[in-house]
């Protein structure tokens, strides 16, 4: 199989994947969403008719009144096409199409900080923060593991290499979040460093706002990176033991190459397309665990829009919110396949 | 027989195995523990308030009293110990009196009165406080609910009634400092030149009064609210975190290994399926299989809980949902590999049917790794419905480790230091975790003996 087929092929799943992703996001919420439109729909009218002096005037009872405000709440839903089931194939193709070109509605109850209530200029304003803070984290989380990794695998039984084994099996029992609870405790009640709260105080328009968001981002960062190094040092550990196993640095060996310029260009370099894969998919399972992550600390990223979004049951926020983490979860598992197949010929015949 | 027997010996060498082992003996044990001892009644309560009442608020673990050069209250439950009944004329008067020696130099956190009451028309209750300095207060007189005929009224009186503060705040004589923005447990308590505890011995006398007929006190307890209760202390709803965390203990074993077993058994049958059959069945197979591993777990649980249900064997359900898809993944290839054997290929000529295949030849070559599988996925699963109760989309009828965190995160125990609420749970989740992971290594170890090195 060629390369380029190999791509095309990974696309397309990943596509349908997007597509069952959203269509069993929509099957879930789709009546709830339903109910939740006509109520406000009826809402609407009745405020607008009795709002309205003159109008209620033209009407002898109230049974007239009502007889009209119900067919123009049966006019309005049925304009919205309400009176058909979520199922309904034109409208489940219409409301996947809008979703894919990123109109997700009006939120409920949520908005932005700027006020609005367009699902997509929420999550818009939140997404950068959740980039800043998981991309800042995986990025020092992996020159770490990396440097760590080489050299606990270069050696191999020594005390080094035992503690960075024991560090991330450890590590990846506790939940981040629960370590995240600690961090607070220790660094905001014990030692009142930094705040239990990561959402700045002043008003994003402040010109300080940046540097509030830094300084408040510093808690949730250390505890991502304390909890994320170990594993990866491990990961790199693992695959620098099996390459210096192999044939080709026996032969360096033999050489005289020293042993550490074998571990930092010839080892490392062998490892590289892993590593690659491995970040590209980490990347994307941080912004997965970013819900709860960000719940604990209050980081008013995207995270804390879902946790927000649920307790409220903000179904517009939901669906957005689902696409969008869907479609970046793709895209980086996506990314990850292609890097793999293009540094590994193997993989693309799968 | 004498092929696990062979296993065993292996798995008894590795000391990480043994470890686990040992851990998951402990959890079991702690699970056997909780079910005998505390019944599963007051465990469901655990979400209800009224259950709760006669419990501290916030308070530490009795034990660490040990490490603190002033103890701190113990949380004290006084039963009647006196019950008078006399009369004068048709005025009836039964009392209940309890004494208690306070000798710590705290306040209490607070204090409660108790009481059913059996009586008919509508009686007086008053409370009165003798203390050891010689001085009475009035604390509360409050008149029982009229009934015209025989009735029996639960009922509870707490330190936090805005009457007894108001009665207590009339002795202003008595104090030497303003009390006016004092809580009635630090009045009572109180030496009259500055606020500190006054310790002694103090009586606390109740009186029900009633006209015409005799009333009684059928129970009266007098509960002073200590600092430390227990052995795991209690949260900000007073609920007691032993039962809670004890109780957890059963549950998060049970989620993690009907999940692990649920996902292993499922996620093999499906990868030696796909594997065996080969061609459009493999494919077609392998590309749903693709579509769910692709699918981003986390908020799809989420919205699932939110939208179906958060029964707790509902979210085991979804768990083993996305949990099968990559040991199906592994079963595949390694079918794959067992079913050009010899032996697999004479099976298939002599006429042998699929599944007889499938179940008699290939499924039995992958079990010592179904096994590593089930115990590597137990930690997973356990920190997964973690984090969906910490969310707070757990089962409120079966509080896991993880709600208790929920709740903590919720009254904002970590900011406050609380630490007995944080830590316990966190402790718990992870140690449950490494046991199934050093067993899990240990499996890995001998199924994989490439691993050794």
């Amino acid at each position: 199989m060629s390369f380029s087929r190999f791509i095309l092929k990974r696309a397309v799943t990943m596509f349908g994947v997007l597509m069952a992703t959203l269509l069993i996001t929509i099957a879930l919420v789709g009546s709830n969403m339903d109910a939740i439109l006509k109520q406000s729909v009826a809402l609407d009218v009745r405020q607008q008719v009795t709002d309205n002096k003159h109008l209620v005037a033209t009407f002898k009872n109230p049974q007239d009144l009502d007889a009209f405000v119900e067919r123009q709440i049966k006019q309005r839903t049925d304009a919205l096409g309400l009176d058909k089931p979520w199922y309904y194939p034109p409208r489940l193709g219409l409301s996947m199409y809008k979703i894919l070109t990123l109109d997700f509605g009006h939120a409920k109850f949520l908005t932005s900080a700027t006020g609005s209530s367009d699902v997509k200029d929420i999550i818009l304003e939140k997404m950068p923060r959740t980039i800043l803070l998981f991309t800042t984290a995986t990025l020092i989380i992996s020159l770490i593991g990396i440097f760590l990794g080489a050299l606990s695998g270069s050696k191999i039984n020594s005390m080094l290499d035992k503690m960075t084994s024991t560090f991330a099996i450890i590590s990846s029992s506790f939940p981040v979040w629960w370590i995240g609870m600690l961090m607070i405790f220790v660094f905001a009640f014990v030692y009142q460093i930094f705040p239990a709260r990561a959402t700045p105080l002043i008003p994003v328009t402040d010109p300080r706002y940046i540097g509030a968001l830094l300084y408040h981002m510093t808690l949730p960062l250390i505890t991502l990176v304390l909890i994320g190094f170990g594993s990866w040092a491990y990961l790199v550990r693992n695959f620098i033991v099996g390459i210096m196993q192999e044939d080709f640095v026996t032969a360096k060996r033999a050489a005289g190459v020293s042993e550490k310029k074998i571990i930092y260009t010839h080892a490392l370099k062998n490892a590289a397309p892993p590593i690659v894969t491995v970040l590209a998919l980490s990347l994307s399972g941080s912004l997965g665990g970013a819900i709860i992550t960000e719940a604990v600390f209050d980081w008013p990223g995207m995270g804390r829009l879902y946790y927000d979004a649920i307790n409220v049951l903000d179904l517009p926020v939901i669906i957005g919110e689902t696409y969008i983490l869907t479609a970046f979860f793709l895209v980086s598992i996506f990314l990850a396949d292609v890097l793999y197949g293009y540094f590994d010929p193997r993989v693309r015949k799968g | 027989m004498s092929f696990s027997k062979e296993i065993w010996r292996e798995f008894s060498k590795n000391k990480i195995g043994l470890a686990g082992i040992g851990i998951l003996v402990i959890l079991f044990a702690m699970s056997a523990v909780a079910a005998l001892t505390i019944p599963i009644e007051s465990f469901k309560e655990w979400n209800d308030p009224a259950s709760w009442l006669t419990f501290p608020k916030s308070a530490l673990p009795a034990w660490v009293n040990y490490f603190l050069p002033e103890k701190m209250p113990e949380h004290m439950i006084l039963e009647n110990t006196q019950a008078i009944s006399q009369n004068v004329g048709n005025v009836f008067l039964t009392s209940s009196i309890f004494g208690v020696d306070y000798n710590y130099n705290q306040f209490p956190s607070d204090f409660i009165y108790e009481y059913t009451a059996k009586y008919t028309g509508s009686p007086l209750l008053q409370i009165w406080v003798t203390r050891p300095d010689g001085k009475e207060f009035e604390l509360i007189s409050i008149s029982l609910p009229q009934s015209k005929t025989m009735t029996s009224y639960h009922g509870f009186i707490f330190s936090t009634d805005d009457s007894m503060i108001k009665n207590l705040r009339k002795n202003h004589d008595s104090f030497m400092f303003p009390i006016e923005s004092l809580l009635a447990q630090n009045i009572v308590f109180s030496k009259t030149e500055q606020n500190n505890v006054l310790i002694g011995h103090y009586f606390f006398k109740v009186n029900l009064y009633n006209v015409n007929s005799k009333s009684s006190l059928e129970t009266s307890k007098f509960i002073l609210g200590g600092k430390v209760y227990g052995f795991m202390g209690t949260d900000e709803l007073r609920r007691n975190l032993t039962v809670g965390l004890l109780w957890g203990t059963p549950l998060a074993l049970f989620i993690g290994i009907t999940v692990a077993i649920g996902s292993v058994v499922i996620g093999l049958i499906y990868g030696v399926f796909a594997g065996y059959k080969g061609k459009k069945t493999d494919e077609s197979l392998m590309r749903l299989n693709d579509v769910i591993y692709a699918m981003p777990a986390l908020p799809l649980l989420i919205i699932l809980a939110v939208t179906i249900g958060n029964s707790i064997f509902l979210i085991v359900g979804f768990l083993v949902l996305f949990g099968w898809v990559g040991i199906a993944k592994v079963s595949r290839s390694m079918a794959l590999q067992i079913k050009t054997l010899q032996y697999v290929e004479a099976a298939k000529i002599m006429g042998q049917k699929d599944y007889k295949i499938i179940f008699k030849h290939i499924i039995p070559q992958l079990l010592p790794y179904a096994f590593a599988s089930i115990a590597i996925s137990v930690p997973a699963a356990i920190t997964t419905e973690a984090g969906l109760s910490f969310l707070g989309l757990g089962d409120p009828t079966f509080p896991t480790w993880g709600q208790i965190l929920h709740d903590a995160n919720t009254y904002g125990a970590a900011a406050r230091g609380l630490w007995w609420w944080i830590l316990p749970p966190g402790i718990m989740i992870a140690v449950t975790g490494l046991a199934f992971v050093f067993i899990g290594h240990a499996m890995d170890v001998i199924v994989n003996p490439r691993l050794k090195q």
